[in-house]
């Protein structure tokens, strides 16, 4: 079994069907790229796996979205969800506070006081996330002055922070320079030895690069979903072929 | 071409005038109080209590601050709480909200005698509070809460999104997201409301005239319950005398160094928090 286990999985933005019956298991310690153009759900799904589609107002969900076997949408306490599914967003989004307590943020969020363990979290995450030699030393300075590269990176460590066994990415690298770009790509590789990692990609190259499974989505609807070798290799659907051969999207 | 560069010259021109004209008002402004009443500022002008020999401005120069912090203290909290509701919890386009900001406009248009007249009905003779310290900031805190509402609610709005999202995603909870990361972010703009407000209420007579009284002296055995004027009700009264054209001046020129300092004050705190 799967880190995630969807079933039948279709979702409405009021009268608009914008995911029809998806059903896929995501696996853990892998990296999983969703494909597709724009529009056609990936993103939509990608925010159902920790419930941040709740903050759109006539949102519906239907069908079975298992974490560890465990109902998504049933009496599962969002904000622990959350904790265990961290995400990055497309545009870098530090808050507007220095570098520490953009890190330390989500830890005190979830009641960790002493100082002693914090410094030892931001440390931790600053390292993991490949950016604490940059940012050592400027620690309490805003956030907000690090370069685009550099604040997609602080994102990815403060979501490390909390500690969660799933990363979801939405288009990480999308209003990134190649050179940061690539610096994300190799963290993700390391990344993947601990965390299950969802991400979203516009891409193509970017998919073949770093992910083990790829899922190509049309319209809300999986297309299809394999190894990323054999879906760029050897694609099954006509539809698949096209998009990723440029014919379309 | 030419016909271009003339026209081009006309209106840059033309925009340097207005430009000139507008700073010119306000240096002549501020160049004709100075010359007409820092000659008057004597020591006797600041004397604990007022009598007419010495037109002392201290107690109206202690009212006027005690009136600006008691109506903040009033007004801040239920005008930011407000705007949270609004902007965070309320249901967007919901009819209630709607009153709400459709009241809160209103409020905000009705000229400032009303307010007095209503603080001294309602505050004044109904809850038997007489001409107060009281009154009169109550007064005041309703005339400038839709302001403070409004601007809060605009600063709360101009928070990007992805802010919320972040914290959200970090498992935060709705209450933690506002205060920690929201109101923070809005900070710099809910100031700048209340730095308004405080333009308002410096500023201020015909709302106080019947709520705060126009007394030129404070008991402050009476606490809250004392009457006494603002500095712009003193300079009122004060200009209303031949007598004490002069200490009308003076008491403008300490009256505009008390906003100057308010705003110094207030900006500083913007910064400092900006920079947190």
């Amino acid at each position: 079994m799967g880190k995630f286990t969807l079933c039948d999985v279709e979702l409405w933005y009021n009268d608009f069907k914008a995911l029809k019956n998806v059903t896929m298991d995501i696996g853990a310690n892998e990296i999983t790229a969703f494909i597709g153009p724009s529009g056609c759900g990936k993103s939509t799904l990608l925010k159902s796996l920790n419930r941040m589609n709740d903050l759109v107002e006539g949102c519906k969900i239907t069908g079975k979205l298992l974490l560890d076997g465990e109902d998504i949408y049933g009496g599962i306490d969002v904000n622990l969800l959350r904790k265990r599914v961290g995400m990055v967003f497309q545009k870098p989004n530090p808050f507007p506070m220095s570098v520490y307590d953009n890190i330390a943020f989500g830890p005190r969020t979830h009641g960790v006081k002493s100082r002693y363990r914090l410094d030892e979290i931001v440390e931790k995450s600053l390292r993991d996330a490949a950016i604490w030699d940059e940012c050592n030393g400027r620690l309490k300075k805003s956030a907000l002055s690090l370069s685009g590269g550099q604040q997609q990176r602080l994102c990815i460590a403060r979501a490390l922070s909390v500690e969660p066994d799933v990363l979801l990415m939405d288009e990480p690298t999308s209003a990134l320079d190649p050179i940061s770009t690539s610096k994300i790509e190799d963290l993700l590789a390391e990344l993947k030895k601990r965390y299950t990692v969802v991400i979203v990609t516009h891409n193509m190259q970017q998919a073949t690069r770093i992910s083990d499974r790829t899922a190509f989505f049309l319209l809300g609807e999986m297309v299809e979903y394999g190894d990323t070798e054999q879906i760029f290799s050897l694609p099954r659907d006509k539809r698949t072929e096209d998009y990723i051969t440029g014919r379309f999207g | 071409m030419k016909m271009r560069k003339i026209k081009d010259l006309t209106l840059r021109g033309l925009t340097w005038l207005c430009a000139g004209v507008t700073a010119a008002m306000l240096l002549f402004l501020l160049a004709y109080i100075l010359l007409k009443g820092v000659p008057h500022i004597k020591p006797s002008l600041f004397a604990l209590h007022y009598n007419s020999e010495n037109v002392s401005l201290f107690p109206a120069l202690v009212i006027t601050v005690l009136t600006v912090a008691l109506s903040l203290l009033i007004a801040v909290p239920l005008g930011v709480f407000a705007a949270v509701y609004l902007a965070e919890y309320a249901k967007r386009g919901s009819r209630f909200v709607r009153l709400v900001r459709t009241t809160a406009e209103t409020l905000a248009g009705i000229p400032s005698i009303l307010y007095g007249l209503f603080g001294s009905l309602f505050f004044v003779a109904w809850l038997g509070w007489g001409y107060s310290l009281l009154a009169g900031s109550c007064t005041l805190a309703i005339m400038i809460l839709p302001l403070v509402m409004r601007t809060t609610e605009e600063s709360l709005k101009a928070v990007p999104d992805s802010y919320r999202e972040g914290a959200f995603g970090l498992g935060a909870g709705k209450l933690r997201t506002v205060f920690r990361i929201i109101l923070p972010a809005a900070a710099p703009g809910i100031l700048a409301g209340i730095i308004l407000a405080i333009g308002r209420i410096v500023g201020e007579t015909a709302a106080l005239i019947y709520t705060l009284g126009n007394t030129a002296d404070v008991d402050p055995s009476r606490g809250l319950f004392t009457s006494g004027r603002t500095l712009s009700m003193h300079m009122y009264s004060l200009a209303n005398n031949a007598l004490y054209t002069d200490q009308a001046y003076a008491t403008a020129v300490v009256l505009l160094v008390v906003v100057i300092g308010i705003n110094a004050l207030s900006a500083f705190l913007a910064k400092k928090i900006v920079k947190r």
